[in-house]
């Protein structure tokens, strides 16, 4: 009798310190992954070897198919360990081939693993233009009916423009150790001053821009345990239910009022655990130290 | 950057068919392409990397390599990002597993 | 036309019907509020005025640089701004954006790049990052930039840049009723929904790889 993947017994591995390739094994069913472009038929990017920058066969990120839970899904990874896994040109439309390939072949969903600051600077027009093609590939594959499932949990998290994207995806998964946001800290404390965000206080960082947060304020559906497999059984219970939804002047206007009401509500607060408070948490200074279950099971307690 | 051509007789590597592709283009580290080649009693490897000077390191590491193991009939390609050598002996190992499906 | 807290919105009656003016001017920074905004007006628009062709004018320093604003997702609020344009784009209406001011990083993204085509004043500044702060984070000499600049449109700042790799339609000496509505007459008879800039990126041979790379990954 065949055992059926999701049940196989799952490779032990820690997302966060993977590399892109190792995390794509061990999401997918095992085997399954075929890649597109493989660096045995790609050059690095010539825009970096005049920057005297020898950059990756692959140039950041994996794109290919697979299947996830014996459903066939296309696949997107980037490689946060090169060049904090920066959109360049090639980079860039690696992914919206994938993209676009979604919406041709119609895939049960595409797995979209966001490891990335956002646009490469060495390359910067190319990388801004290349996130605006991303975005309107997104909701292209998603009008087409395909879910794009954002997984963040490597070491970049998902800032600048990919932070963007990722909020465009039909859902996104985030473990503890994710973020997401648009601005760096850094950048932030460059621009407004170390009083405005102290980029080296870790703790706060998490609390403004990672999983935990964005899972109590709705800016993230699930968090997950920093596990290849806790993200791989994320991805295929959502894909179980799943039906995209079409995009509507209602549905975005309800959209509209949500993250409208939430800003009038949260106005003039600066730090996670005064959301968290606001959210009705009884005791925010604990938020950092539950762990995954207990923090799901505090959320589905808080009132609406 | 510094971009190295050597040719290294070696042993006929066990049979590959697949490229395998080993390491992360990151700080202190490489990644490793390796793929059949043309010439069965020899491995044919290109170089590019962040650092220059380092040519002479740089050979005699994979001459090492070569050496040791049986890598002849295939073609290697390193992109770098600073390794030192042993990291670079490591990886030139695991890319060698990986390849040949086996301790090497 | 009305112009309130770096908004400004109105409409123009002209030989294709009336066109609504949204966007922003003053180099505004882009955080929750204006965007919103603007995703509101735009929603208003397609539910209240079916098939009215859209001009977005964008003048924008970029993204608000806040910790409150990071605190509750701007990344988010952006989002939601780029899908309402986008909704926009299936339920019929045509768009152009039109750069007036300044274009930059998140703020000319979540808008002004979403149009269907995106076009700009002369001497207008288009641009992710300047040199300088550019030449600090990637540890690259300035001067080695600048040099490089000179042959590459790929990361300098500069509205030709843009339209070389066919991001921006064309560049205009002056905004002209005439210019808009000729633009908007080829969008309603174009096909919209195709992302033309790859290809026009390739053309003008500015951005020859992004094609070529999206093509084999697309259908290999």
């Amino acid at each position: 009798m065949k055992e059926s993947s999701a049940t196989r017994l799952p490779r032990r591995l820690r997302y966060f310190e993977a590399t892109a390739r190792n995390r794509v094994a061990a999401v997918m069913d095992a085997g399954t992954f075929r890649e597109f472009l493989p660096p045995e038929q790609s050059q690095p990017s010539p825009h970096l070897a005049v920057l005297d920058i020898p950059g990756s066969f692959d140039d950041g990120v994996i794109v290919g198919a697979a299947t996830l839970g014996d459903r066939p899904v296309l696949v997107i990874a980037q490689e946060g360990l090169f060049m904090g896994g920066a959109v360049g040109e090639i980079h860039g439309a690696k992914i919206v081939g994938l993209l676009q390939r979604a919406v041709r072949e119609k895939p049960a969903a595409v797995i979209f693993m966001a490891d990335s600051g956002g646009v490469r600077l060495h390359e910067a027009n190319a990388g801004l233009i290349a996130i605006s093609e991303i975005m309107r590939a997104v909701l292209d594959a998603r009008a087409a009916g395909v879910p794009v499932i954002a997984l963040v949990g490597g070491s970049c998290g998902a800032f600048g423009g990919m932070g963007i994207v990722v909020r465009l995806c039909s859902a996104v998964v985030m473990s503890e150790e994710g973020r997401l946001a648009l601005s760096g800290p850094e950048v932030i404390e460059t621009v407004a001053g170390v009083e405005e965000f102290d980029s080296k206080d870790r703790a706060l960082v998490w609390r403004i821009t990672g999983g935990k947060h964005r899972y109590l304020t709705g800016d993230c559906d699930e968090l997950v345990d920093d596990d290849a497999a806790a993200f791989r059984r994320s991805a295929i219970e959502l894909l179980n239910d799943w039906k995209e939804p079409s995009s509507s002047v209602a549905g975005l206007r309800a959209e509209q009022e949500r993250l409208t009401s939430r800003c009038q509500r949260f106005d003039g607060l600066r730090d996670g655990l005064d959301v968290w408070r606001a959210l009705g948490v009884t005791d925010p200074q604990q938020i950092p130290l539950m762990d995954r279950d207990s923090l799901v099971a505090l959320k589905k307690e808080l009132p609406a | 950057m510094e971009i190295l051509e050597f040719r290294f007789t070696s042993q006929p590597a066990r049979q590959g068919v697949d490229a395998k592709l080993c390491g992360v283009v990151g700080s202190g580290n490489l990644e490793i392409l390796i793929q059949p080649g043309d010439d069965a009693r020899a491995c044919l490897v290109a170089v590019k990397t962040s650092a220059r000077g380092f040519g002479q390191i740089w050979e005699a590491v994979i001459a090492e390599f070569a050496n040791r193991h049986a890598v002849g009939g295939t073609r290697i390609a390193i992109n770098d990002m600073g390794a030192t050598p042993a990291v670079v002996t490591l990886r030139l190992g695991q890319a060698l597993c990986e390849y040949i499906g086996g301790v090497p | 036309m009305a112009v309130g807290g770096h908004i400004v919105t109105g409409c123009a009656h002209t030989a294709i019907g009336t066109v609504a003016l949204l966007g922003t001017v003053d180099g505004a920074a882009i955080g929750h509020d204006i965007a919103l905004r603007l995703a509101g007006r735009v929603l208003d628009i397609v539910a209240h005025f079916p098939g009215r062709p859209i001009v977005f004018l964008v003048d924008t320093k970029g993204q608000a640089l806040s910790r409150a604003e990071e605190l509750l997702c701007l990344n988010g609020s952006l989002a939601h701004l780029a899908r309402c344009v986008d909704l926009a784009r299936r339920q019929g209406h045509v768009s152009l954006a039109l750069v007036t001011g300044e274009a930059v990083s998140g703020g000319f993204l979540c808008f002004g790049l979403m149009a269907d085509k995106t076009y700009a004043l002369a001497d207008t500044q288009v641009r992710v990052m300047d040199l300088k702060a550019m030449a600090r984070v990637t540890k690259i000499p300035l001067e080695r930039l600048i040099d490089l600049a000179a042959a590459s449109p790929t990361f300098a700042p500069g509205v030709e840049n843009y339209l070389r790799m066919g991001a921006i339609e064309a560049i205009w000496d002056a905004p002209s009723a005439a210019l808009l509505e000729a633009a908007l007459a080829d969008q309603q008879a174009a096909d919209s929904r195709v992302d033309e800039r790859m290809a026009r990126g390739a053309a003008r041979k500015g951005r020859r790889l992004a094609a070529t790379t999206a093509v084999i990954v697309a259908s290999s």
